[in-house]
């Protein structure tokens, strides 16, 4: 027993509470800063599913029959499966078209029918308001519970005004009043009542768990202890099998699908998910973190439903207890009041986050759907009077949101023990399953039209209200219940429950069978008797083909209007619903997006019409807006031929713009290229640039000693003998130094301008080699140096340039020459095939290239060695070389080791590449 | 005393050439061959005057002319830098760091001698 006064104070400091972060989620909205933009927080809202039915009821229907709590989260789990491709859709639809509630989803689809918006909004208040009497009676229950300790069943009589139930359905009413008519524009979201619903789904969460861990830890030994201790009573052994008392065999796969199908449609399509999931969906993306999430939720909250359940009823003996409140009873009644309170605050949250929603959908729907076109029919109120209407419209709908909350009350209040509240929350799933076929089927096949919509759901409506609503009103005593039994004046066929005589059903499979049957039956064939009318038709488009066509803004999606409006006209019915702040700020934006200076000087298009026709929707729904923006402007009937014509001309445009778009691409591919192109030449021109200097330098650096001598000799006639030779002699090396680098300067440059000239015959390379190595003995004698060659007996002939490359051989050798120790040189020279090539090379004894130089060896004026012990050379022989092999398609390359002596080779291709070619071609 | 003079040049003909210069005139001659070897001499020897040439392997003239400038105890030492790279900017960063006079390769060799005696004058 918890004092009432502590339960209330716990209660309201709570709702308080969820006041506090509403108001937080709204000023940072204000400041640009959604919380709600962020996977987690959407995930989380999605949780709403979860009500007190979950909290409760779960416990409750594991207790009576197993495993049958299951399904309703197993279809959930399915359904996200398909989120990334059915829910993105949805989203994408609603908020291209600015949808703000299931009904004109449907209603939009249909043509925007203000007729099938009507009677969704119908079935959706038929079907809902008893699940918000649930939710309320569960808050009330959970209150007695507490209060008046677990043996205190049913309701005593107390006055209205004393009743907590009351105050906190009205303090719901403000919450929502508050959070949820801010704005009136449903597509900019309620920031603050989302993030409250993400933070009652947390709490429900922790609670059940905490009351979960205290049932199996606290109470017993752990999950395997409850099921041993559970298999004593033969009642609770049944619950634990899957088939019931005779086993697998009787399982009842017709039902466990029904439910799991029932589950999987009503995640889709209970007005509180369509919010959560679709209206206040922030980004697309966040579905693919949602997607698992959100299944990753239920089976947490449905871990500790079968120890609770089996649990309680060892702990209080099986039937004994009311087993939906055993996550309050339990608690209380082992010396835990603190964990019981604050699972009731668990409960309470589940209650009223789903209130919460449920209120603003329907109070939406009721606004939009219901109330807007009767007003739209009293004169004084049409499209063409004056005045601003946003504050009278934001009346109506706090007034609607107070009236399904007094509503749900009033049901709860009359019919609070009747069965017909007991199994209502899978009567609602039931009746907003008939939904499916319209939504579902209507956002991937063109064909269906509004009479097919409109019949399959009266259709399906009828059926659900005759074999589900009606024998369940019966049950609670209210009408004869006979007719369930027996028929209508006693006609077998007719009883509702048996209908048809189908037998072997339980009545939510039946009835889920008939009216599914007869809904989808009458969709499929009014829409296929009847070609839709050019509305449906390009309504059926834009939904169908959201993604290819449905950008808001794109010059090239489709605007199926035709007509003539005044701007003055659109521009006065825009204040009137939108405020003259928000139709300012419309007519604007669209100035600018076409590129139009002044927002007087807009015509008003078919693009203009559509837009204002959009934003309308977004406030009054999308079937009012067509009825309000069809009433200022004059419209030509849109027939068939004319849908047509706009997609033709809509694809034309497309296909301009995507030649548009193939043309800049193009553009910049050549800019692009030529920008290359530029650099490579500028580097190119770098080079070049270097080049020169290198040479400068190259050049300069004999003429410097030559002229200083020279002119020194010149000044100085008395100079002696033995100095004037020195000087004269290094006059003469200079001077060869000076004509040898004229001279490769000048053969590089040809080379490498593709000037030089080449002498191609087939050439003997061992005789090759051989030669270059007898030319060049008598460097090597100078030096004292030995060589050595190694020649194959058998060469194949190859094409090439022979004095080039006795060039490269002479250059080598006498590299080898000059870097070999006096007296003790060693050359090698080796020929030898190689696969489909010939390698030769050069090795000797001399010091080698140290590893920082070997990268660079084949670099223009990088000599080797330092310039004192330096042989002459111009730094110019190895790349002319490499220039050369290059040339005839082969490679060259060093091989040395510091200390170890050098070893410069290169190798020949067989057939060089341009023969190659020259083959195939002929071939 | 006779004045001191380093030569500091990669290039053996051309130290050749500057070393009888610069001895017909009379001064004491050192000779480095390359750049660290000029810094180390121009430290050790103090000498009044470097002829440097630019472009040496390792460290070069304007390397050795910058550490020069930065160096406490040898920073009146008088450069006169020669390059065999005549172009505009080679000079600007001659005098840039700190280069008291600047003569391109090829030189006149009494061009030379009258800079050397007014720089030592």
């Amino acid at each position: 027993m918890i004092a009432a006064s502590l339960v209330l104070g716990v209660s309201f400091g709570y709702l308080s509470l969820l006041f506090a972060i509403a108001a937080f989620g709204d000023r940072r909205a204000a400041l640009g800063r959604s919380v709600i933009d962020n996977a987690w927080i959407y995930a989380l809202s999605l949780a709403v599913y979860c009500t007190a039915w979950t909290y409760f009821g779960s416990v409750g229907r594991a207790a009576a029959s197993g495993v049958w709590f299951l399904p309703i989260y197993l279809g959930p789990m399915l359904a996200m499966l398909l989120a990334w491709i059915v829910v993105r859709k949805m989203i994408r639809i609603a908020h291209t078209y600015r949808i703000t509630s299931i009904a004109d989803f449907i209603a939009s689809r249909y043509g925007k029918s203000p007729l099938l918006a009507a009677l969704v909004t119908l079935i959706t208040v038929v079907g809902i308001v008893p699940y918000i009497a649930l939710q309320l009676k569960a808050i009330s229950a959970g209150y007695h519970v507490l209060t008046g300790g677990p043996q205190a069943p049913g309701l005593p009589a107390i006055a209205w005004w004393q009743d907590g139930t009351l105050l906190v359905a009205l303090a719901l009413a403000a919450f929502t009043i508050i959070f949820g008519t801010r704005h009136l524009d449903s597509a900019e979201r309620h920031e603050g009542m989302v993030a409250a619903i993400a933070f009652e789904s947390i709490v429900k969460l922790v609670a059940f768990l905490s009351v979960g861990a205290f049932v199996t830890w606290g109470l017993f030994d752990g999950m395997a202890d409850i099921w041993s201790r559970g298999q004593a009573f033969p009642e609770l052994r049944a619950l634990l099998r899957l088939g019931g008392e005779s086993g697998v065999a009787s399982f009842g796969y017709a039902q466990w699908f029904a439910l799991t199908l029932l589950s999987m449609l009503s995640v889709l399509l209970l007005p509180r998910q369509f919010q959560m999931m679709v209206v206040e969906c922030v980004d697309e993306q966040h579905l693919r973190r949602a997607a698992w999430v959100f299944p990753a939720y239920l089976l947490l909250i449905n871990v500790f439903v079968l120890p609770i359940a089996i649990g309680g009823q060892i702990i209080f003996g099986p039937g004994r207890m009311d087993a939906e409140t055993f996550v309050l009873s339990l608690p209380l009644a082992h010396g835990a009041p603190a964990l019981a309170l604050f699972a009731y605050v668990g409960g309470l949250s589940a209650a009223t986050g789903m209130l919460i929603v449920e209120t603003i959908a329907v109070s939406t729907m009721v606004c939009n759907d219901l109330v807007m076109p009767s007003l739209l029919r009293l004169s004084g109120f049409g499209a063409r009077a004056g005045g601003d209407l946003t504050q009278q419209l934001l009346n109506i709908r706090r007034g609607a949101i107070l009236a399904v909350l007094m509503l749900g009350y009033l049901y709860f209040h009359v019919a609070g023990e009747a069965y017909a509240l007991v199994s209502i929350g899978l009567i609602s799933f039931a009746a907003v399953a008939q939904f499916a076929p319209a939504l579902l089927v209507g956002m991937y096949w063109r064909g269906g039209t509004r009479a097919g919509a409109l019949g399959g759901l009266l259709g399906g409506f009828a059926m659900w209200a005759y074999t589900l609503m009606l024998p369940s009103v019966a049950k609670s005593g209210w009408i004869p219940v006979g007719f369930v039994g027996h028929g209508p004046f006693g006609i077998e066929l007719l009883a509702p429950e048996r209908l048809f005589g189908l037998n072997g059903l339980d009545n939510l499979t039946h009835s889920l069978f008939w009216s599914l049957l007869a809904n989808v039956g009458l969709y499929v064939g009014l829409s296929l008797w009847r070609a839709p009318s050019a509305r449906e038709a390009s309504q059926a488009l834009l939904f169908v083909d959201v993604f290819e066509r449905g950008r808001a803004s794109g010059q090239a999606s489709p605007v199926f209007w035709r007509g003539r409006a005044r701007l003055e006209d659109l521009t006065t019915l825009a204040c009137r619903l939108l405020g003259a702040n928000r139709a300012g700020q419309l007519f604007e934006e669209h100035a600018r997006e076409i590129g139009v200076a002044e927002v007087r000087n807009l015509v008003a298009d078919a693009r203009l019409v559509d837009r204002v026709e959009r934003q309308l929707a977004g406030t009054v729904g999308s079937a009012s807006a067509r009825v309000m923006v069809a009433s200022v402007v004059q419209e030509e009937p849109l027939a068939i031929d004319d849908v047509i014509e706009i997609l033709d001309e809509a694809s034309q445009l497309r296909g301009y713009a995507r030649a548009l778009e193939d043309k800049s691409r193009a553009l910049e591919l050549a800019t692009a290229e030529l920008r290359a192109a530029n650099e490579q030449l500028q580097s190119l021109d770098h080079l070049k640039d270097d080049f020169m200097s290198s040479v400068t330098h190259e050049l300069r650096t004999p003429l410097t000693s030559i002229r200083a001598l020279s002119e020194l000799m010149l000044d100085a006639p008395d100079m002696e003998v033995d100095q004037r030779e020195e000087f004269l002699r290094i006059v003469v090396s200079e001077s060869e130094r000076l004509s040898r680098l004229v001279n490769q300067v000048l053969d590089m440059a040809k080379i490498e301008s593709g000037h030089a000239e080449w002498h191609n015959t087939d050439v003997n390379m061992a005789k090759l080699v051989e030669n270059a190595v007898r030319a060049a003995s008598e460097l090597f004698r100078e030096r004292g140096a030995a060589v050595e060659l190694s020649l194959p007996d058998q060469v194949p002939l190859i094409r090439s340039d022979p004095d080039r490359l006795t060039q490269v051989m002479l250059n080598l050798l006498s590299n080898a020459a000059k870097f070999v120790p006096a007296k003790a040189g060693r050359v090698g020279v080796v020929l030898r095939t190689d696969g489909d090539g010939l390698v030769v090379e050069v090795h000797d004894n001399g010091p080698g290239v140290p590893l920082g130089e070997q990268a660079t060896v084949f670099e223009k004026f990088r000599q080797g060695g330092d310039a004192q012990n330096r042989p002459p050379g111009t730094g110019l022989g190895l790349p002319i070389c490499r220039q050369i092999i290059d040339h005839f398609g082969g490679r060259m390359w060093l091989e040395s080791e510091p200390g170890g002596g050098a070893c410069f080779a290169f190798r020949l291709p067989l057939q060089p590449a341009e023969f190659k070619k020259r083959r195939e071609e002929s071939l | 005393m006779s004045l001191k003079v380093l030569v500091a040049d990669d290039e053996p003909n051309i130290v050749v050439s500057l070393e009888f210069m610069m001895k017909r005139e009379g001064y004491e001659v050192l000779v480095a061959r390359d750049g660290r070897q000029a810094l180390e001499a121009i430290r050790r020897e103090r000498p009044q005057l470097v002829l440097l040439d630019a472009m040496m392997p390792g460290m070069s003239g304007f390397d050795v002319c910058e550490a020069v400038r930065a160096d406490e105890a040898v920073r009146d030492t008088q450069i006169l830098m020669l390059t065999a790279k005549g172009r505009d900017t080679d000079v600007a960063r001659g005098v840039g760091v700190g280069a008291d006079a600047y003569m391109t390769k090829p030189f006149s060799t009494r061009d030379l001698m009258q800079k050397v005696r007014d720089m030592l004058a």
